[in-house]
């Protein structure tokens, strides 16, 4: 089982009234950066990078990192940035960029060129994970929407020969171009760092990182379509002759642990408090469906079953057809109500409480998915640095270590342990290598 | 005045696929380009059209309505030259090109490229040109409702048309031509910033036509084209918005008809 820590690096102000239990929502893409404090966000981004050299202390095998841009509820817009200075100030977590946006790069041999100085520095710790990003990151880079998946497919072949292939050599697809392929940096792990694709709700992309054999990481999604999303990668696996294994199945839900159940329902809720995020239910803001839904972003008709749960839908401004999917499945007569923190703790959406009541909430949501990885998502909203580190050190004392005898009970097998390229057993050759290795740690 | 002659519905051939097209009527031939969300069917306008005795051709632009979709066409370009395919397959001639918004871009785009097959043109609220002052207003940050809204002079006026809520088929249409649109020119968003340098030499007439009150396109863009059409006439048609054969169907097409009488 691979365990790894996520957390959005909301921008939290408490000044400007979208913040708190009673904070204005945001209608995405709408908020001016006239109302940005460069000095609040030196302290914050600041404070989630310790937070993360916590969490490697605390035991977590991966230090995740997402990308969104032009809004508060993520302040990660140059999430290789932050890898960089993780790859230098830890020593041991994988760094898990799940994911860098493919299609708005209109260089990827920049991209490639930057992720294989990250696995340098790391020394072989990357994770590389790609996205297509929603209608919000086509906008704020002015990617050409219709293009996005076919610029996310030829990126990655780019930048994998960028990585394996001698250079130099030339690149003339559809749509990049370049006369002169020979980065003078390639990645530090052979033939290049793992890749996983997370996700929500293309067909499109699950089908294509089946086809791959890429590990792929549902985000916070409800359990049942989870379940069967997975079911579909699977269904592709058998397609291209292959059984899939918990190593193809990762899964990124909230938890919070605290030390009293009091403590752990008050920052719980803080999940939802935050400056509005389309990614967390209950405090999703206003959502404007024209752009997370651009034209020929996604094919109408190519969703997975999470199209079913409302609060995916909803942030990739597909409500209206979740209510027509939902009809279809005649799952529910009425839409539910969803915005409440009792109904996702009720739905495993969110998972706080103290050591004794988390545990088993989050075996039920193991054995129900049976992931070889998952991420802690947690830290978020607005919740305060003391929130976070009373988790962090809980999570390590209490929580990891349980987790990970659950996960042999269950025999959940990481992507570390059963590579998702064969399936066979992983030899770990790190731990003889790491004892040559300590100067990884700026303090060494 | 208007014309209640049916228009007929055909497919013609050209290298991209098939393009569909409505037609009706006899004499000068004029071809009608449509909006940037597609040909609605024959308008109004269309039909007086018809009756100033116009042979009056409105087809779906390539990878509009139910035109074949060219998906390798990266530029409005591509489509004025489809376009260009069409005036041929459909043996025009020399023919006055009538383009609305979008299509008032494709058209001056062939008009530089292709004078041969154009006897006039007539620019309605036409895109193409970077506007020295203002903005062009931006579709893909607006719901296809408010786009259409805002291309009306006011609301009654797209309520009139469209209804409160539009018909599913004619949201489809929007969602689809959006598509299309955003394919050819999500970037640089309506405007190429060659053609100021290409106008220069487009000499057959001109008519350019701008609503008083458009909120879709500058006015600025007109009184450029203007002056950068040696041949070209400017009407200004007073309180009307980004629509106006929508709006001002006669006056429009009492226009057209004098324009093309006086070539």
């Amino acid at each position: 089982m691979f365990i790894g820590y996520f957390t959005e690096r909301p921008y939290q102000d408490p000044r400007s009234g979208y913040f708190g239990a009673t904070g204005r929502s945001i209608t995405d893409l709408t908020m001016s950066n006239a109302s940005y404090d460069p000095k609040l966000g030196a302290q914050l981004y600041n404070r989630y990078l310790d937070e993360k050299i916590y969490a490697e202390e605390m035991g977590f095998d991966g230090l995740m990192l997402n990308e969104h841009h032009s809004t508060p509820f993520c302040m990660g817009g140059v999430m290789n940035l932050e890898a960089a200075i993780l790859a230098r100030i830890t020593n041991r977590a994988k760094i898990v960029l799940l994911g860098n946006i493919l299609p708005i790069w209109d260089d990827p041999l920049f991209l490639a060129e930057e992720l294989a100085e990250i696995d340098m520095i790391s020394q072989g710790r990357l994770v590389t994970g790609w996205v297509r990003g929603t209608g919000r990151e086509s906008v704020a880079h002015n990617a050409v929407a219709p293009y996005n998946w076919e610029r996310f497919q030829e990126a990655h072949d780019f930048i994998i020969d960028a990585w394996t292939r001698p250079g130099p050599f030339r690149w003339e697809g559809e749509h990049y171009h370049f006369r002169y392929v020979n980065p003078w940096a390639r990645p530090y792990q052979e033939p290049h760092p793992p890749i996983w694709i997370p996700g929500v709700m293309s067909r499109n992309t699950v089908a294509w990182a089946a086809e791959k054999r890429y590990p792929y990481v549902m985000l916070a999604t409800e359990l049942e379509p989870t379940k069967e999303s997975y079911g579909y990668y699977t269904d592709v696996a058998k397609e291209h002759g292959y059984e899939t294994g918990t190593q193809h199945r990762g899964y990124l839900f909230k938890v919070h642990v605290d030390e009293t159940e009091e403590l752990a329902e008050q920052a719980g809720r803080k999940y939802v408090q935050g400056p509005s995020n389309p990614f967390l239910e209950g405090n999703q803001g206003v959502v404007r469906p024209f752009i997370q839904n651009l034209p020929g972003l996604t094919q109408r008709n190519n969703l997975l079953p999470t199209m079913r749960s409302f609060a995916a839908a909803a942030s990739r401004g597909r409500a209206a057809q979740h209510r027509k999917e939902n009809k279809k499945a005649k799952e529910q007569p009425k839409p539910k109500k969803f915005d409440t923190y009792t109904d996702q703790t009720n739905k495993y959406s969110i998972i706080s409480g103290t050591p004794k009541s988390v545990i088993p909430k989050v075996k039920h949501v193991l054995e129900t998915l049976r992931p070889g990885s998952i991420f802690f998502w947690d830290g978020d909203g607005a919740m305060s640095h003391e929130d976070s580190m009373r988790s962090l050190r809980l999570m390590g004392s209490d929580v990891i270590p349980a987790v990970r005898e659950i996960a042999d009970e269950l025999e959940l097998k990481g992507p570390f342990e059963v590579d998702p390229k064969t399936n066979k057993p992983i030899v770990d050759t790190d731990e003889a290598n790491s004892t040559d290795n300590p100067s990884s740690h700026p303090s060494g | 005045m208007q014309s209640s002659v049916e228009f007929e519905q055909l497919q013609i051939a050209i290298p991209s696929g098939d393009v569909a097209y409505i037609v009706a009527g006899r004499g000068k031939p004029v071809v009608y380009l449509h909006h940037s969300w597609g040909s609605p069917g024959a308008l109004p306008f269309h039909h007086n059209l018809v009756a100033l005795g116009l042979r009056t051709i409105v087809p779906d632009l390539p990878g509009w309505g139910g035109s074949h979709r060219p998906a390798w066409a990266r530029d409005v370009r591509d489509i004025a030259i489809l376009v260009g395919c069409v005036i041929d397959a459909l043996k025009l001639g020399p023919v006055t090109l009538i383009g609305s918004g979008f299509g008032g871009y494709i058209a001056t785009e062939l008009a530089t490229m292709s004078p041969s097959r154009m006897s006039s043109l007539i620019l309605i609220g036409a895109v193409g040109l970077y506007p020295e002052e203002g903005e062009i207003l931006d579709q893909m940050m607006l719901s296809h409702r408010q786009y259409i809204q805002e291309s009306f002079r006011d609301l009654q006026t797209y309520i009139d048309h469209f209804g409160e809520e539009p018909e599913p088929e004619i949201r489809t249409l929007w969602d689809l031509s959006r598509e299309m649109t955003a394919r050819v020119s999500w970037k640089p968003y309506m405007h190429n910033r060659r053609l100021k340098h290409l106008l220069p030499g487009v000499s057959c007439p001109v008519l350019i036509v701008q609503g008083e009150s458009d909120k879709v396109v500058p006015c600025s863009v007109a009184t450029q084209s203007e002056s950068l059409l040696p041949n070209s006439r400017l009407e200004v048609v007073p309180n009307a918005g980004h629509l106006v054969e929508f709006e001002e169907p006669k006056l429009v097409s009492d226009l057209v008809h004098d324009h093309i009488r006086n070539l």
